[in-house]
């Protein structure tokens, strides 16, 4: 589903990936974990062309995206994204946040979009907050909103940016347990995040970044109980 | 009593004797004009001039339009106002006997320069996450801009664009200068026909005071409706 061939990417004299390759197939649930500045929230936003690589392919559904000729707002279409700090628009309400993008790009009347959005908040329980607005909400509303918002695109891929870091720890289940149910209704996923608990549980595969390259790969079973690279060993030890 | 009694006499000489207060009402109909038409026009200008200043290249470098909006900031910015009436008057447009027309684009030129930057600060000011988000849904530069980025700017933008206007409205008072007949120059006209400095220099100062604050409240009660979405 998404192919990613020797991608770098670079900020100023600072090399954040070098030559990263990996295959992403429908339905998985890939965990990427690491330590900061491994690279692995860049990663993820060149999936989305939120960040230009500097160098390097991904292919979407067969689609070259990272070609000059590619339609990026099209391709965002289908790839949700959920980001640490939530970035609900601040203007607008609940219920705007999540219609906003169906009914401006003319995907959904008016009226469609308002119900489903009105179901899909229902899903995480959050139906009494359509018409408030996002000041009014604590951390873990607002990021099952920011999930909802992005579902709204029913998009074929969602891309996590470390959805639970900037949240009250009494909060952190919430969100995860929203990310569970989507997960299993066989949502393809990408997750950077740093809950090894979700990682273990959820993930299909686990990948491991380092100095801005993937050092390892594997099953979660395996990658942590049995860690191949002296890296991965030290920094399992450090976080478990 | 008779403190009152000569506080009154003055006023009655210098407003209302002879119909003074026509003299006035006109002068300030020209500050009033000219503030309003360079208000309308700068922020055109400034709106104008605060995109191409933002703009960038694919590669993330200033555009030719940013370093043209960078110059004709900088050198309004760094000229008295005062002297721009004159270059204006004198020089670039001198054919003109319309005064109005040549402070009104005076001001708006000036006033341009000052909203720019204080447009520019505004979209500045939102954070780059809402942006991410918008784009991130698919939803294109300018929809972003449009339906996420630019109403919040204006939030920031309301109150030192307030203040923009308000600097305007007292700024005009230099248009005496080319001998055009506002609030400022016929009350000092006035005080050499009466022989009396004080009354039609305050009257003149209360009545911009008294303008300024009514636009003061008006801005006020702007804001505090736009900060509906704060509320927690």
């Amino acid at each position: 589903m998404i192919i990613v061939k020797e991608l770098h990417k670079q900020f100023q004299d600072n090399h954040v990936l070098r030559g990263v390759n990996y295959h992403i197939h429908p339905g998985e649930k890939i965990v990427v974990v690491g330590p900061s500045g491994s690279g692995k929230s860049t990663f993820l936003r060149c999936l989305n062309l939120l960040e230009r690589p500097t160098s390097g392919q991904i292919w979407f559904d067969g689609q070259e995206i990272t070609s000059p000729k590619a339609d990026v707002n099209e391709i965002r279409r289908h790839m949700g994204m959920v980001f640490q700090h939530f970035n609900l628009f601040n203007n607008l309400t609940i219920l705007k946040n999540i219609t906003l993008a169906p009914t401006t790009l003319k995907l959904m009347g008016e009226e469609e979009a308002r119900e489903n959005a009105l179901k899909l908040l229902q899903r995480v329980g959050l139906s009494d907050k359509a018409d408030a607005y996002p000041a009014s909400l604590s951390g873990g509303q607002k990021q099952r909103i920011a999930i909802v918002r992005s579902l709204a695109m029913n998009p074929k891929v969602m891309l996590f940016d470390e959805p639970t870091s900037a949240l009250d720890p009494e909060m952190v289940g919430e969100v995860l347990e929203v990310m569970k149910e989507l997960a299993e209704s066989g949502m393809t996923m990408v997750v950077v995040t740093h809950e090894m608990g979700f990682a273990r549980e959820v993930g299909t595969k686990v990948l491991f970044m380092d100095g801005g390259n993937i050092v390892e790969e594997n099953e979660p079973q395996e990658f942590f109980n049995n860690p191949q690279s002296p890296r991965l060993q030290e920094f399992l030890s450090k976080v478990l | 009593m008779e403190w009152f009694d000569s506080i009154w006499r003055h006023i009655y000489r210098a407003f209302l004797e002879k119909d003074r207060w026509r003299v006035y009402l006109r002068g300030y109909g020209v500050t009033m004009q000219v503030a309003f038409y360079a208000a309308i026009l700068g922020i055109i200008i400034g709106t104008i001039l605060a995109f191409m200043k933002i703009s960038t290249r694919k590669n993330g470098k200033p555009t030719l339009f940013a370093h043209i909006a960078n110059a004709y900031i900088d050198i309004i910015r760094g000229t008295p106002s005062v002297l721009q009436l004159l270059i204006m008057w004198f020089v670039v447009m001198s054919g003109s006997h319309n005064g109005i027309l040549v402070a009104s684009l005076t001001f708006a030129i000036n006033s341009g320069a000052y909203v720019a930057e204080v447009i520019r600060a505004g979209i500045l000011a939102v954070d780059k996450g809402q942006t991410e988000a918008g784009r991130s849904l698919g939803l294109s530069n300018f929809q972003t801009m449009r339906y996420i980025v630019l109403p919040q700017a204006f939030k920031n933008i309301l109150p030192p664009l307030g203040n923009e206007f308000i600097v305007l409205i007292k700024e005009t008072a230099i248009v005496g200068y080319v001998s055009l007949s506002d609030l400022t120059r016929v009350s000092n006209q006035m005080t050499s026909t009466l022989f009396d400095a004080f009354t039609p220099l305050i009257g003149a100062a209360v009545i911009y005071f008294v303008t300024i604050k009514i636009l003061t409240i008006l801005l006020a009660k702007l804001e505090r409706r736009l900060r509906k979405s704060d509320n927690r």
